[in-house]
C-alpha cells in the first residue's frame, strides 16, 4: 500500500530513465544516505566503525568492482586479491616517493596502475574463457603475490616486508580518527556505486552483458569482444584498485602482502555470489554478510554460553561459507539482491497478490 | 650433467604428484563436465583420515600391527571419500544439473570449503604422519658415469610405481568394463547416455568415488612424503595449471602436464631463479600454462573447442 507506484506520471524520457524511477524508491535511498552521512556518525562506537562498517565499505567496493567483470561481462575472475594488492602497492608508492602527494590523486593512481594490471592479465580472455580464464586470473594472483613479497622496490625497502602509511589527509582534512575515516570511506564508494550503476545501464553496460549472455552470438551482432572484454578488465580493475588502496590506507594502516592473498581473492567472489551476480546493490549485501558472518559466528556460540576454540571457529566458518555457497546457487543464483527485489514486487502489490 | 639429472629427476617425481592430483580433476570434468575445485580438499580430506583412522584403529581395537592398522585405515578412508561423493551428489550436483559450468565451478569452490572444514573439524588441524613403510632411503646409480652418482630417493621411485600402478587400473577400468563404457558414454553425451539407460545421478556418484580414491593415494604418496597438513589442498592450486597445459579432458595429458610443469619448474627455479630473486617456482607453472593456451586454447590433448550459437 505505502509501496505503490500509482499516479506518478512520466512525462519525459529522462523521468522514464530515471535511476530510481519509483519516488518511494529515491526518498528511500536519500534517507539511507542520510542516515549512512549523518546518523550513524553519531551513534555507532569506534568498535562498530574499525571492525564492521570500514570493512563493509571498501569491501563492497570491492566487490561492485568485481561483479562488473563477473556478475555483467561473465569473466570468471579469481585474482581479485592480487588487483587489490597492486591498487594498495601503487598508491603506496605515490604516496612516499612523491613529496606531498595528495591522497586522492594516490588513491586514483593506485587505481590506474590495478587498471593496466587488470587489463594484461585480461588479454588471455580474447582467446580464452570460462574455466581457462579462471587459470589466467590465478596467474595474476600469484604473480602479484610473488612481485610484492621479493622485489624490495615495492615496499620501499623496508626490512620486514610490511609497510605503513600514518598520514591521511585530502584537501586540507585529515582522517584520523574512525569516523573520518569512514566519512571518506562512505563518500568514494556512494561515488563509485552511482558510476558503475549508471556504466552498467548504458551502452557499455549492455555490451558487456551481452558478452555474458553468449559472446559468439554478441559478436555476430557487431559487439567488439575485445573491446567489451578488456573495458569489463580496466574498470573493473580499477574499481577494485581503489577499494584495494583504501584497504591497505584506511582500513590496515600498516599491511605485507599476505593480507591481498588468495583467500581474499575466493572471500570477494563468495560475496559476489552470495549478494548476487550482476547486481550493484548485491554487491552490498554480499560484503555485509561476509564482514557479519564471522562476527556472528563468534558471537553466537558466546551469548549461548558455549565456548568455541578460535579454530574450531575457522573451521565452522569454512563450513558455513561453503553450504552457504552451495545453498546460494541450488536456491537463489541471483544472491542476496533477488530476495530483496521478490521483497519489493510483492509490497508492490501488497495486500493484494494480484 | 649429474646434478642436471638429479634436479629432473626430482621435478619428474613432484610433477608425477601434481599429475596424480590432475587425473583427479580429468576424470570428474571427463564424465561430469564440472570442474572440480574441490579436488584438493579431498586430497587433505582423504589424508586426513588415513592418518588419523592409521592411529586411531589400532587404539579401539587393540593390536599392534602397522601393516593391519595401514590397510584398516585406507578401507575406512575409501569409505569416507565415498561418502562424500555420495554426499556431494546427493547435496549439491543432482539439484544442479544443467547449469552452466561457471556456475558448477562455483558450486566446487564452496564444497572445497566445506571439506576442508569438516576434514579439519573432524581429524584435527595439526601436522600428522602417514607411515605406510615406505624406504626412506636414497640410493646412488651410475657411480661409474658421473662424480659421486645420481643421488635418487627409492620412496620417490616407489611412489611413481604406485601412480603408474594406478592410471593403468583406470584405464583398463575405463575401456574394459561396463560402468567404464558408461562413463565413457556419459561424457559424450548425457540426454544420450540417460534415454538409453544409464543413471546419471549414480555414474557421478561412480565418478567422485574415484575421484576420492584417486585423491585418497595423492593423500597417502604426498602426506607419507612430507605429513599430512593444511598446505596439502594447496597442491590442488598447482595442478590447475597442469591440467590446463594437459587439456582438461585427456588423462594422459594430465600425466605429461604434470611431468613437464613438475620438471619445468624445477630446472626455471634453478638455472632461472638466481637471476630474478627465487621462489618463481609458485607462479613459473602458471605462466607456462597461460602462454601456452594462447598457442593452443585446449591444452595439449584437449579436445578441439567449437562454438555455436
Amino acid at each position: 500500500m505505502i509501496y505503490r507506484e500509482n499516479g506518478q506520471f512520466k512525462s519525459s524520457y529522462r523521468a522514464d530513465m530515471a535511476l530510481f524511477p519509483v519516488a518511494q524508491d529515491r526518498w528511500a535511498m536519500l534517507a539511507l544516505l542520510a542516515v549512512a552521512f549523518v546518523v550513524v556518525p553519531a551513534l555507532a562506537s569506534d568498535y562498530v566503525f574499525r571492525a564492521v562498517l570500514i570493512p563493509f565499505l571498501i569491501l563492497a567496493l570491492a566487490a561492485i568492482g568485481l561483479n562488473i567483470l563477473v556478475g555483467y561481462c561473465g569473466q570468471i575472475s579469481l585474482g581479485t586479491g592480487a588487483f587489490m594488492a597492486v591498487g594498495a602497492y601503487a598508491a603506496y608508492n605515490l604516496q612516499v616517493r612523491i613529496e606531498g602527494m595528495p591522497l586522492l590523486l594516490s588513491l586514483i593512481g593506485g587505481g590506474l596502475a590495478a587498471t593496466v594490471c587488470g587489463v594484461l592479465f585480461g588479454i588471455p580472455s580474447l582467446r580464452i574463457r570460462g574455466l581457462y580464464l579462471a587459470v589466467a586470473t590465478l596467474a595474476a594472483q600469484f604473480f602479484v603475490d610473488w612481485f610484492t613479497n621479493r622485489v624490495k622496490w615495492v615496499t620501499n625497502d623496508s626490512s620486514s616486508g610490511s609497510v605503513s602509511v600514518n598520514v591521511l589527509s585530502m584537501f586540507g582534512w585529515r582522517f584520523d580518527t574512525p569516523v573520518q575515516k569512514y566519512l571518506l570511506c562512505l563518500a568514494l564508494v556512494a561515488l563509485f556505486a552511482l558510476l558503475a550503476k549508471n556504466l552498467v545501464r548504458g551502452a557499455i553496460g549492455r555490451e558487456w552483458m551481452a558478452m555474458r549472455d553468449m559472446d559468439v552470438a554478441a559478436s555476430v551482432i557487431g559487439i567488439r569482444p575485445v573491446h567489451a572484454k578488456l573495458t569489463a578488465f580496466a574498470v573493473s580493475s580499477f574499481i577494485v584498485g581503489v577499494a584495494g588502496a583504501l584497504w591497505g590506507f584506511v582500513h590496515l594502516g600498516s599491511w605485507e602482502p599476505a593480507a591481498f592473498g588468495i583467500d581474499k581473492s575466493f572471500q570477494l567472489l563468495f560475496m559476489v555470489i552470495i549478494g548476487g551476480l550482476g547486481s550493484i546493490a548485491g554487491s552490498f549485501f554480499g560484503a555485509a554478510f561476509i564482514v557479519l558472518l564471522p562476527l556472528a559466528l563468534n558471537y553466537v556460540p558466546h551469548w549461548l554460553g558455549l565456548s568455541l576454540g578460535t579454530a574450531v571457529a575457522s573451521q565452522l566458518e569454512h563450513m558455513v561459507f561453503g553450504a552457504l555457497i552451495v545453498f546460494f546457487l541450488i536456491v537463489e543464483p541471483h544472491g542476496l539482491a533477488k530476495l530483496w527485489s521478490t521483497a519489493r514486487q510483492k509490497l508492490r502489490l501488497w495486500p493484494f497478490p494480484y | 650433467m649429474g646434478f642436471l639429472l638429479e634436479t629432473l629427476f626430482g621435478g619428474l617425481m613432484v610433477g608425477m604428484l601434481y599429475a596424480l592430483v590432475a587425473l583427479g580433476f580429468v576424470l570428474i570434468y571427463k564424465a561430469s563436465g564440472v570442474f572440480n575445485f574441490a579436488q584438493g580438499a579431498m586430497v587433505l580430506f582423504a589424508a586426513l583420515a588415513m592418518a588419523r583412522f592409521s592411529e586411531w584403529i589400532p587404539k579401539w581395537l587393540g593390536f599392534e600391527s602397522q601393516l593391519l592398522a595401514n590397510i584398516l585405515a585406507a578401507a575406512t578412508a575409501t569409505a569416507c571419500m565415498v561418502a562424500v561423493a555420495w554426499a556431494v551428489e546427493r547435496f549439491a550436483l543432482r539439484k544442479l544439473v544443467n547449469q552452466p559450468g561457471i556456475t558448477l565451478l562455483m558450486a566446487t569452490l564452496g564444497i572445497s570449503y566445506f571439506i576442508d572444514g569438516a576434514g579439519q573439524l573432524l581429524f584435527g588441524s595439526a601436522v600428522y604422519r602417514i607411515d605406510v613403510g615406505m624406504p626412506k632411503d636414497p640410493m646412488i646409480l651410475m657411480e661409474s658415469t658421473f662424480d659421486g652418482g645420481l643421488l635418487l630417493s627409492k620412496e620417490d621411485l616407489y611412489s611413481a610405481l604406485i601412480a603408474a600402478l594406478l592410471v593403468a587400473t583406470l584405464t583398463v577400468f575405463f575401456q574394459k568394463t561396463r560402468t567404464g563404457r558408461a562413463l565413457r558414454a556419459v561424457a559424450d553425451d548425457h540426454q544420450a547416455a540417460q534415454s538409453i539407460g544409464i543413471p546419471l545421478s549414480r555414474i557421478w556418484v561412480v565418478v567422485w568415488s574415484i575421484g576420492g580414491i584417486v585423491a585418497l593415494v595423492a593423500g597417502i604418496i604426498w602426506g607419507s612424503k612430507l605429513g599430512v597438513q593444511f598446505s596439502i589442498s594447496l597442491v590442488a592450486l598447482k595442478a590447475f595449471p597442469v591440467v590446463i597445459l594437459g587439456g582438461l579432458t585427456s588423462v594422459p595429458g594430465a600425466i605429461v602436464g604434470g611431468l613437464l610443469i613438475g620438471v619445468g619448474e624445477k630446472l626455471s627455479e634453478i638455472y632461472l631463479g638466481p637471476y630474478v630473486g627465487g621462489g618463481i617456482e609458485n607462479w613459473f607453472a602458471y605462466v607456462l600454462a597461460l602462454a601456452f593456451l594462447l598457442i593452443r586454447p585446449q591444452g595439449l590433448f584437449g579436445d578441439k573447442i567449437i562454438d555455436r550459437v
